[in-house]
């Protein structure tokens, strides 16, 4: 644990008003800089989160949760695709590796727009799961932002899960 | 004008290729790029290298970039090359942390390549 991180106080955080927006302009920036793709804000979209590729970093201090982005196998190979200039993007591995990257990135961008988490919150190294037959069950009441976003057509969420 | 002896060090291939790539979207001549994991390996790669430049993740898994980087400081091969941290932290404390122990610079994720050169000639001064 880093020293930065000693003398965080306990008390939990709760999602702000503004933090929908922020983790709006994130994930925007970061999808934009690193893989050259506008996402759009899909409005009004009631469908539970879906898709077989699922990426998690872990947040841990002022903030515990966790942030994700879930979205299908051919979106997370188009985008690795994207990062990488067309290169290895068919093989899974890397497709999970760049999806893993831009949910690093997109909780990183995230909480250096909150200014009571920028040095207060620190980040897991990312984890990717391929499949959708899973459910995800906090042990602690938790909320959720959701935000779902069109990348070429197809919807992807992001979700910034919050124990509280 | 030298071409550079490069060591870019991250967890992520992805990360890693995309590193090598706006080094030479930034123009920079490379003679070779050695490729670590982590900073264990990057240890390795720094004993056997005579390096001109080292990029680093911080958040890794076995040895993150602030331990490579207080490791670094031990090592003969390693006085002298310039080490740039590429982390997604936001946080000011550790990048404090990484350039008290040794750091030159930082880039923070998402980047772009004009921001991989601006740093990078910073302080590489008449090389890039």
């Amino acid at each position: 644990m880093s020293s930065s991180l000693r003398h965080v106080s306990h008390a939990p955080t709760r999602p702000e008003s503004t933090w929908r927006a922020l983790l709006e302009s994130a994930a925007v920036e970061v999808f934009e800089i690193m893989a050259g793709a506008r996402l759009e804000p899909i409005v009004d979209c009631q469908d539970e989160p879906q898709g077989d590729r699922t990426a998690m970093v872990g947040m841990a201090g002022a903030l515990c949760g966790m942030m994700t982005i879930r979205c299908s196998g051919e979106s997370a190979a188009k985008l690795a695709s994207r990062m990488l200039d067309g290169d290895a993007a068919e093989n899974p591995t890397t497709a999970c590796d760049a999806l893993g990257e831009l949910c690093n990135m997109v909780a990183g961008n995230f909480k250096s727009k909150v200014s009571i988490l920028a040095d207060r919150c620190m980040l897991s190294v990312p984890t990717v799961i391929r499949g959708e037959d899973y459910v995800m069950q906090p042990v602690n009441f938790n909320e959720a932002l959701t935000l779902v976003l069109s990348f070429e057509g197809a919807p992807l969420w992001i979700s910034l899960v919050i124990h509280v | 004008m030298k071409k550079l002896r490069v060591l870019i060090v991250d967890d992520s291939t992805v990360m890693r290729k995309i590193v090598e790539r706006s080094l030479r979207q930034a123009g920079l001549e490379l003679a070779e790029v050695r490729e670590a994991s982590n900073g264990a390996e990057a240890l390795a790669e720094v004993q056997n290298n005579n390096l001109d430049l080292i990029l680093s993740d911080i958040n890794m898994p076995s040895m993150d970039g602030i331990e490579f980087l207080r490791a670094l400081g031990g090592v003969e091969g390693a006085k002298g090359v310039p080490v740039v941290m590429i982390t997604t932290e936001g946080s000011e404390a550790r990048v404090v942390e990484a350039l008290s122990v040794g750091a030159k610079g930082y880039i923070r994720k998402p980047f772009t390549p004009d921001q991989v050169k601006e740093r990078v000639s910073s302080l590489l001064g008449g090389n890039s």
